[in-house]
């Protein structure tokens, strides 16, 4: 917990500096957008995922975890110039002091603190509570204004334990030894968070993957998380994959490329799978409700945590947290941003 | 309700049939009595709680959760039980307690006196967790809408217990839950429970579609033949005082039929066909029957514009004495010999039809152009009466424009008038243990129609892709159509020509329906 910063009587209301414009959150005194959504000047990165990290900018400022999944994904788009930044660093950029703070989403996700004028506004990006140990944890900052995704801002959306889910997941495996398990999970973050449940459960045969899967589980190694023997599950024999664990992207497992597996159980991961016509609508069989957000509770803790006197909400389920945080006297209003998808939740 | 939930939860996950049958015989060995039989009454949609309707959990949730943040939440969810499942607060202190037995939840409701139930209801999502609220809430409610018809709950029964389905539904009607006596009989424990000497139903017996390469052989002398009537299967059954109608699947519904019920004096049990009749049996056509069906009761307006009429094609019990061991041609006797002695009203015999050599019956077939007649039934003189369709004794053919029972599997609104209806279906039929689709219709229903479908259709939508809407493989369309083609447009491998919905098939069971084999057989050339 850090202190907020001092009052100043005279300081103008985030609204003044901080804009909503076509190509994403703008940040007037510096000359920067926080994830923008088409090729700007300067843009500031809260994590790898494609809908947040896109190609061509000019500058980019982010965590090295960050960069470097941009770099995979994105090669020359990764920017023409990049600049890390370590978590809990301060960077002066125009008139704004800007700090990276772990949002504990996937590796290298930030939250991104903004300080001008005596006011500081903290945009949440992606972020979870849960602990993970592929990514670090989630600080609250105390703040004057609060950007909070909402992608589980309903209060239907709560979490399971964990590893009562990846109990799940074994139980089958054992119910169903000679049946192929395949997980639809996310290649960057749901993946590698499953493995390691997997892992820290005690699960300790060989894991096989999509071929999608395989960069990135290789970079979070890279940055020390590991992950256990880890096996293409593309040039695997058939006869292998019986029994055995397979994850994929989750377009694959409904797929041509699934009928390689023996009779598959098709399990996904995914914060959605707590609404069963979800789960039905995907054709699941086993639903995983292992998510890499912050469900309902976790959201209006956050916001008392960060006892911000104003929240914006970005995206997701706006008006039920917006309705939630003006219940509790919190000013809240929904940020029109467009072009963050809900896939991989 | 920790058995049951999981059984819930596992079925509504569980697209194929064979899948849920395992969930059910798994269910039924691990869980026991009673809850088991509490739970297969639910499945069965034998249990009724009066005071447990959605407004009373509207207003119970409303106490405890936001009313915008419910509404937001319903509006996302769309499943009642659903939303209140997700969205109750569970409360920490609350947790350790244990929370209700199937036969805990069930017995305290019967019990339970005007205006408690709700109380009792708040009291147990409290220990619940989200799989059991869920469930206890489907079950209080009335209707599970887990994709299980108690004819497969049923089947699993029999499967579970190796027991022929026939005989499982002999002596159906004739228990109470928690069926006690049933679970014994299926666990080798005790003898079959008596079928009961009321007016129980006993399981039809079927036909095959007959196939051109059937007809050489076999010897037209050892059949008896009888028009097809275009109606309703029933049994009218008419036992030591009680009486009852029957659908095909044995489904009572004699409330909807008291003019058929009003004349069923005598003491004995029936096979015919459901028609409506103005005059003494004028035949009118399928579309004046429709208006009766599906209706729990019926109006004075309604008897008196659509009289109910009965054919008679068989007899099953001629009162104490169970007539099906014997050979269609006594049966036949013993059924004429009844009916001249009991002149029901309301009621004829559906007449046999001479024929010499199939080639003659063949015309006797494409002649009849009357539109109450779908076509032939053929039975062999020497078959007894069996439950099911077993191949060989008897045989439907039916004349005409080719038609085929499909299921159906995804609806569209149409557009125009009926842009605000589900209009445009897609059918299937079976391939193993999946439907696959083989074409599209448009129109053969009436206005009236349209809206019930349209209402179905609504009612068990299981998936959304933008417009169009997956429904339950629940609801059996018979399409008409000219001719059945090789085609690379649909999944199948066939087209049809200009098909039409001929009539929907409220009466039968999606698993009845056709398989691909049949229509492929119908490709000309």
């Amino acid at each position: 917990m850090q202190d907020m910063p001092a009052q100043s009587p005279s300081r103008p209301p985030a609204e003044r500096w901080m804009k909503v414009c076509p190509e994403g959150l703008y940040v007037e005194p510096g000359g920067f957008y926080v994830d923008p959504l088409r090729p700007v000047e300067r843009a500031v990165v809260t994590h790898g995922h494609s809908d947040h990290a896109r190609p061509g900018h000019a500058h980019v400022l982010a965590t090295a975890g960050t960069l470097a999944i941009m770099r995979q994904r994105l090669g020359e788009g990764a920017g023409a110039a990049t600049q890390s930044l370590d978590y809990g660093e301060a960077i002066r950029i125009g008139d704004v002091t800007v700090r990276l703070v772990p949002a504990g989403h996937v590796l290298g996700s930030a939250q991104v603190v903004l300080e001008h004028a005596g006011t500081r506004v903290v945009v949440s990006g992606d972020y979870k509570r849960r602990f993970d140990r592929t990514c670090a944890s989630f600080e609250p900052v105390p703040c004057d204004v609060f950007i909070t995704e909402a992608t589980f801002g309903l209060p239907v959306f709560r979490h399971p334990p964990d590893l009562g889910e990846i109990d799940k997941l074994l139980h089958s495996l054992s119910l169903f030894p000679e049946r192929s398990h395949v997980v639809g999970a996310y290649a960057l973050g749901k993946c590698q968070r499953v493995i390691s449940l997997l892992r820290a459960a005690g699960y300790d045969r060989p894991i096989y993957l999509h071929g999608a899967l395989e960069p990135i589980c290789k970079l979070y190694e890279g940055f020390g998380v590991p992950l256990g023997e880890l096996r293409p599950a593309t040039v695997a024999a058939k006869e292998e994959l019986k029994g055995a664990l397979v994850l994929a992207p989750p377009g694959a497992v409904a797929d041509r490329w699934a009928r390689r597996l023996t009779d598959p159980v098709v399990a996904m991961a995914s914060g959605w799978m707590r609404v069963r016509q979800r789960a039905r609508q995907r054709g699941v069989e086993l639903p995983l409700v292992i998510s890499d957000h912050a469900d309902w509770d976790e959201l209006v803790q956050t916001l008392d945590e960060v006892a911000a006197p104003e929240v914006w909400v970005t995206h997701g389920r706006e008006e039920a947290l917006v309705h939630h945080a003006t219940q509790r006297g919190i000013r809240a209003r929904a940020l029109a941003l467009v072009g963050f998808e809900e896939e991989g939740a | 309700m920790r058995n049951f939930s999981a059984l819930i939860d596992g079925l509504v996950f569980m697209p194929a049939r064979n899948g849920k049958i395992r969930l059910l015989a798994d269910f039924f060995a691990t869980t026991p009595d009673p809850d088991r039989g509490w739970a297969l009454a639910a499945l069965t949609e034998s249990l009724v709680f009066h005071e447990a309707k959605p407004a009373a959990i509207r207003q119970l949730v409303a106490t405890r959760v936001d009313p915008e943040l419910f509404a937001l939440s319903y509006d996302y969810v769309g499943d009642l039980a659903e939303t209140v499942a997700l969205i109750w607060p569970e409360r920490p202190e609350r947790a350790n307690s244990l929370p209700p037995s199937m036969t805990e939840v069930v017995e305290t409701l019967r019990a339970a006196k005007r205006g408690q139930v709700m109380g009792l209801v708040e009291g147990w999502l409290d220990t619940l967790d989200s799989s059991g609220r869920f469930a206890l809430l489907k079950l209080i409610t009335g209707s599970l809408r887990v994709g299980v018809s108690a004819r497969l709950a049923k089947t699993a029964l029999a499967e579970w217990g190796k027991v022929d389905l026939g005989d499982l539904e002999e002596c159906w009607h004739g228990l109470t839950p928690p069926y006690a006596d049933l679970f014994a009989w299926l666990e080798g424990k005790s003898d079959r429970p008596a079928a009961g000497k009321g007016a129980g139903f006993r399981p039809l017996m079927l036909s095959h579609p007959l196939e051109e390469e059937d007809m050489a052989g076999l010897d037209p002398a050892d059949y008896a033949a009888e028009w097809k009537w275009d109606g309703i299967r029933v049994q009218l059954a008419a036992r030591g005082g009680e009486r009852r109608i029957y659908s095909r699947t044995g489904d009572d519904v004699s409330g909807a039929f008291p003019d058929i019920a009003d004349h069923m004096t005598f003491d004995a049990v029936l096979d015919g066909e459901l028609l409506v009749a103005r005059d003494e049996g004028d035949i009118a056509p399928f579309n004046d029957l429709q208006q009766r069906l599906n209706r729990k009761t019926v109006t004075a307006a309604m008897l008196k514009e659509f009289p109910a009429w009965v054919r008679l094609y068989d007899i099953l019990f001629d009162g104490e004495e169970d007539l099906r061991s014997l050979p269609f041609t006594e049966r036949r006797a013993r059924l004429e010999r009844w009916h001249d002695a009991a002149r029901p009203r309301r009621m004829d015999l559906s007449p046999l039809v001479p024929f010499e050599g199939w080639e003659a019956l063949k015309g006797l077939r494409e002649g009849s152009r009357e539109n109450s007649i779908e076509g032939l039934m053929l039975k062999r003189k020497d078959s007894v009466y069996v439950a099911g369709r077993p191949k060989g004794p008897w045989f439907k053919w039916k004349r005409g424009a080719l038609t085929l029972d499909t299921v159906l599997m995804y609806a569209q609104r149409g557009h125009g008038k009926r842009s605000s209806y589900y209009s445009d279906f897609t059918f299937g039929v079976w391939r193993g243990e999946e439907l696959v689709p083989v074409g599209k219709a448009y129109f053969g229903f009436t206005d009236a129609e349209l809206v019930e479908l349209d209402r179905w259709v609504r009612n068990r939508t299981t998936r959304r892709y933008g417009p169009v809407r997956e429904v339950e493989p629940g609801l059996v369309l018979e399409v008409a159509f000219d001719s059945v083609h090789p085609s690379n447009r649909h999944k199948s491998g066939l087209a049809m020509r200009f098909p039409r919905v001929h009539r929907i098939r409220w009466d039968k069971p999606a698993v009845e329906a056709d398989r691909l084999e049949t229509l492929q057989a119908m490709v000309v050339g």
